[in-house]
């Protein structure tokens, strides 16, 4: 009787011991809720409840470039851009793996500019990306790639070494989703529907080597691999934005190895003009990332080569997903119409207010 | 691997298991293993000379301890034989011989360690003061510094080594015939960073001994730890910011913030030292091995001599009795003290040679923490503050038959305070690490009437926020409530310990939530290395 | 011991030495003393104190302190 009562105390003092922990985890950790809410972008995606034909893979020029609502409303493409601020080429080969532990696409689109680094950039970007996502192998994987040489594996493991320092400038929104999330996205996109004119054009500044690195080439290749194996169709792309400069050569490189791999590669900025792309009113800061009027365009374009050239299906006679995706283009309209609204009360979209990458 | 990383915690953590989990026997092999992982981790060639010094220590031992027993066993046989007066004589002269016998060991091996450590801890600063001097006399010639990393822990396992060399060659204990025991003492990784300097026949009573599990042991072990942790992470490395801003920047922060710097650095340095000295301690404790106490509250210490008996405790007693003792009892010594009571008068010759040891054992312990100036006037300065005292004792004296304040609480506390601010004020030295500048900035302290703006928020741009101050304060209130506690009522864990489950349980949980939560570590924050860890 | 308790209250007056086994544990006797002590004994008693007899074991009264000096004469 005693030994049972000191194993119950026991039991006891550990469940209470892992509750605290865990509270005191989920009380810290950035909420991302304004401001930089690219945070959110990867933990949205396990809120989905149906499958996507069309999967996107990559960073910014991809979740700030594709609006699925518009594949949708269009062409009855269901797709989700699996993206992420600064998100690098072995960071999408984990994203990927871990879409495929639950879906099968029939499409992925991949954005080619993280080709351009070679090496872990910086680790609140790390973070960004990889805590949100679900624990697995994938997961695993991705923060042993991405690590900086200040970056533990525990410290992912138990985010409230990593962050417990914040506990000093805790706000009300750490309180209000200290056990939900906030819904900031429409199916991964980023919605910007503010204008501010691209004015200068950029000139490459000339590198000493445009040949991408050992180590991005060596994910593409496991991303190409990973979708032979799956039967899944992959499409590079180029996102028709002047910043970061796509060089001639970079662009060369993508041509190459899309024929060598038999893939399609569109470079959407080189046919920006024949989309109606007019960086003028079609992005929110300057040629960085389109805004809304931009990425509608740029949609209605991939939809056309999605439909037409990869045969992916219209499903808006699948009730189940029509009612899902009424839902979501409720949000998507009621976003777009309050950040219209805030931009003609404030001149400016709140809460976004922070640039994105 | 500092103590404060995640690799010192899971090494720790998978040498316990597995010293609980493996036969008994094979316990005290383990630690030596994990010793010399440990080591081997720090720098591989550093082996080389942690090895060194266990085998020339291990052989020299072994040939002492022969040398006396060669010497007992003659003394045995010549019994019978002689008459009493004749054999006294032949003991006397048989004794002598082996006696030196055994010196010319002892000396040649403290030679060869103290060589190795003169080498690659003060060559580079002998050779900054030859070019200095070249410099001075006009030379353009320099000699080139050598560049040997200096090897971790060498101070301390030196120190720890030669002392079971010198005990043994007194007769204390008999020689280790086993090198691989003498290089667990040598290396047992707990202490090998910063101590403390244990002595061999105490260390090696529980060191060697086969320990069962046990769960309140363990526990305890932990829960020092875990204070360690307390105390290195919330407060040490918290209030470090403040202390670096404060001392890099001399010529911004005068006056009253020398005052703020050398409180804070006072404050940084014990929570850090007696923080990673309560994590040696509680690891070796769960391990069933019990490790000599380092620290006894030193800032409550009521003069100098009373704070050295409580600060670095194995530091000073290895100095007081392989240094100061030998050196003050030596016959030469003696004769000197003689002649001078002799010629100069009684108190003068009772003086000077314990004067001179004083100033001997203290630039030895200044120039034992760092191969610089700065060390040596630290050392210096602290021998001269216990002369000093010692000079003013017939003032104190007749001070006290006036006013009978002596052992009255506040008087008390006066007397803490004061000791406080001089070793604080002494420890200067050890702050801007450039002997100059200390006596400037001291100075400051009197002359530069800014301690108005210590309220003015200054202090709150050195790199410590409200929040932090605020750690502080609870931090250091728990330090000193759990002071008062272990005053009133003996000692706190094993209170704890007695006390009820929940409460003990309760208690361990919020250290850890504190540390985990209040801790300055991570990204952010530099990982910072054990202060003392350079010795 | 008549000879050494001289000795011992010249060095403090008003510490009673007869009593007390705890000099060096409380602190009566510091390491100045000792070496005063130690040179005392050297010349008064002509016998020699080394330094690894300076343990508080030797010190802690003056019994213990006689039983050594007496030993070590011996020698």
């Amino acid at each position: 009787m005693k030994r049972l009562r000191s194993i119950g105390f026991s039991v006891v003092a550990a469940v209470l011991c892992i509750a605290v922990l865990w509270l005191a985890t989920r009380l810290v950790v950035p909420k991302y809720d304004t401001g930089i809410v690219e945070g959110n972008l990867t933990a949205e995606y396990y809120q989905e409840t149906t499958k996507h034909d069309v999967i996107f893979i990559g960073d910014c020029e991809v979740y700030e470039t594709f609006s699925p609502i518009t594949l949708w409303e269009k062409y009855g493409i269901t797709s989700y851009i699996r993206g992420n601020a600064q998100q690098l080429m072995w960071q999408s080969y984990s994203m990927l793996e871990d879409t495929l532990r639950t879906e099968k696409p029939k499409v992925v689109v991949l954005g080619v500019i993280g080709m351009k680094y070679d090496t872990p950039q910086k680790e609140t970007y790390n973070r960004m990306t990889l805590d949100g996502m679900r624990w697995s192998a994938a997961k695993v994987g991705a923060i042993e790639a991405s690590r900086m040489p200040n970056e533990s594996f525990v410290d992912y493991l138990f985010p409230l070494l990593r962050y417990h320092s914040r506990w000093s400038a805790l706000t009300a929104s750490d309180l209000k989703y200290l056990f939900t999330r906030p819904k900031l996205f429409n199916n991964g996109y980023y919605m910007r529907v503010d204008v501010k004119p691209a004015t200068t054009v950029l000139v490459g500044k000339k590198l000493p080597d445009y040949d991408f690195g050992a180590n991005a080439y060596q994910y593409l290749d496991r991303i190409v691999q990973l979708c032979k194996d799956d039967g899944i169709e992959l499409i590079l792309n180029k996102a028709p934005v002047i910043y970061p400069y796509w060089y001639p050569e970079w662009d060369k490189q993508m041509v190459d190895y899309a024929a060598a791999h038999g893939i399609a590669y569109y470079n959407f900025l080189a046919e920006k003009d024949a989309i109606g792309i007019d960086l003028s009113t079609d992005t929110y800061d300057a040629g960085l990332h389109l805004n809304l009027s931009g990425v509608e365009k740029l949609s209605t374009r991939l939809g056309a080569i999605l439909s037409q050239d990869f045969g992916v299906p219209d499903r808006r006679s699948d009730a189940t997903l029509a009612a899902d995706y009424a839902k979501k283009v409720a949000f998507y309209d009621a976003m777009r119409d309050r950040q219209l609204a805030e931009i003609a009360q404030y001149g400016h979209v709140l809460g976004f207010g922070a640039p994105a990458q | 691997m500092l103590f404060t990383s995640y690799a010192f915690v899971a090494f720790v953590a998978v040498v316990a298991v597995l010293y609980y989990v493996l036969p008994k026997k094979a316990q005290w092999p383990l630690l030596l293993l994990a010793s010399y992982v440990f080591y081997f981790i720090a720098g591989p060639s550093f082996l080389i000379y942690i090895t060194a010094t266990v085998v020339s220590t291990w052989y020299a031992g072994l040939r002492i301890g022969r040398i006396g027993a060669a010497h007992a066993a003659d003394a045995e046989a010549g019994k019978a034989t002689r008459s009493k007066e004749d054999r006294k004589a032949v003991k006397a002269k048989a004794k002598a011989k082996a006696k030196a016998k055994q010196r010319a060991w002892l000396v040649a091996c403290l030679l060869f360690n103290f060589g190795i450590l003169a080498v690659v801890k003060y060559s580079n600063f002998a050779i900054f003061n030859v070019n200095s001097l070249l410099a001075a006399f006009g030379s353009p010639d320099k000699l080139s510094f050598l560049t040997i990393a200096l090897p971790m822990g060498i101070s301390f396992y030196t120190f720890k080594t030669m002392s079971y060399l010198i005990d043994l060659y007194r007769g204390k204990f008999p020689a280790e015939r086993n090198v691989f025991r003498l290089a667990l003492f040598t290396s047992f990784f707990p202490q090998l960073v910063q101590g403390p300097i244990s002595r061999f026949d105490d260390l090696s009573k529980s060191l060697f001994e086969e320990h069962r599990f046990d769960r309140r042991v363990v526990l305890s072990g932990l829960q020092r730890i875990l204070w360690g942790f307390f105390k290195k992470l919330v407060i040490a490395d918290r209030i470090l910011a403040g202390v670096t801003t404060l001392i890099k920047n001399p010529d911004q922060y005068t006056g009253a913030f020398v005052l703020v710097g050398m409180l804070f650095y006072a404050l940084q340095l014990y929570a850090d030292f007696t923080g990673g000295i309560d994590i040696t301690i509680g690891i070796s404790e769960m391990l069933g091995i019990k490790v000599a106490e380092n620290f006894n509250a030193p800032f409550l210490s009521r003069n100098i001599t009373d704070y050295w008996r409580r600060w670095h405790i194995t530091m000073g007693t290895w100095f007081r009795d392989y240094i100061f003792y030998p050196m003050s009892v030596a016959q030469p010594m003696l004769r000197l003290s003689r002649w001078c009571r002799e010629k100069l008068g009684e108190g003068f010759g009772k003086r000077v040679t314990v004067y001179m040891a004083t100033i001997v054992t203290w630039f030895a312990t200044g120039i034992w923490h760092g191969s610089s100036w700065n060390f040596i006037a630290w050392g210096l300065a602290n021998g001269f503050v216990i002369i000093l005292s010692h000079e003013c004792e017939p003032l104190y004296k007749r001070f006290h038959a006036r006013f009978h304040w002596k052992g009255k609480p506040a008087y008390t506390a006066f007397e803490v305070v004061r000791t406080v601010l001089l070793m604080s004020s002494i420890r200067l030295f050890d702050c801007y690490r450039d002997v100059p500048l200390t006596f400037r900035m001291f100075g400051t302290m009197f002359t530069t009437f800014n301690y108005g703006r210590l309220f003015d928020g200054t202090l709150l741009k050195i790199g410590l926020s409200g929040a932090d101050y605020a750690v502080l304060g609870v931090g250091l209130a728990v330090l000193i409530g759990s002071r008062v506690v272990k005053d009133r009522t003996g000692d706190f864990r094993e209170r704890l310990a007695a006390g009820p489950a929940w409460v003990r349980t309760a208690a361990t949980f919020a250290l850890i939530l504190a540390i985990l939560v209040l801790g300055a570590y991570g990204i952010g924050y530099d990982a910072k290395q054990f202060i003392y860890n350079q010795f | 011991m008549d000879e050494l308790l001289r000795i011992l209250t010249k060095l403090h007056p008003d510490v009673d030495f007869t009593g007390r086994a705890d000099l060096i544990d409380a602190g009566v006797l510091d390491s100045f003393d000792i070496i005063s002590l130690v040179a005392e004994v050297d010349s008064v008693f002509d016998v020699r104190i080394p330094a690894e007899e300076i343990v508080p074991e030797n010190f802690n009264s003056a019994v213990a302190l006689y039983a050594m000096i007496q030993r070590l004469a011996d020698e």
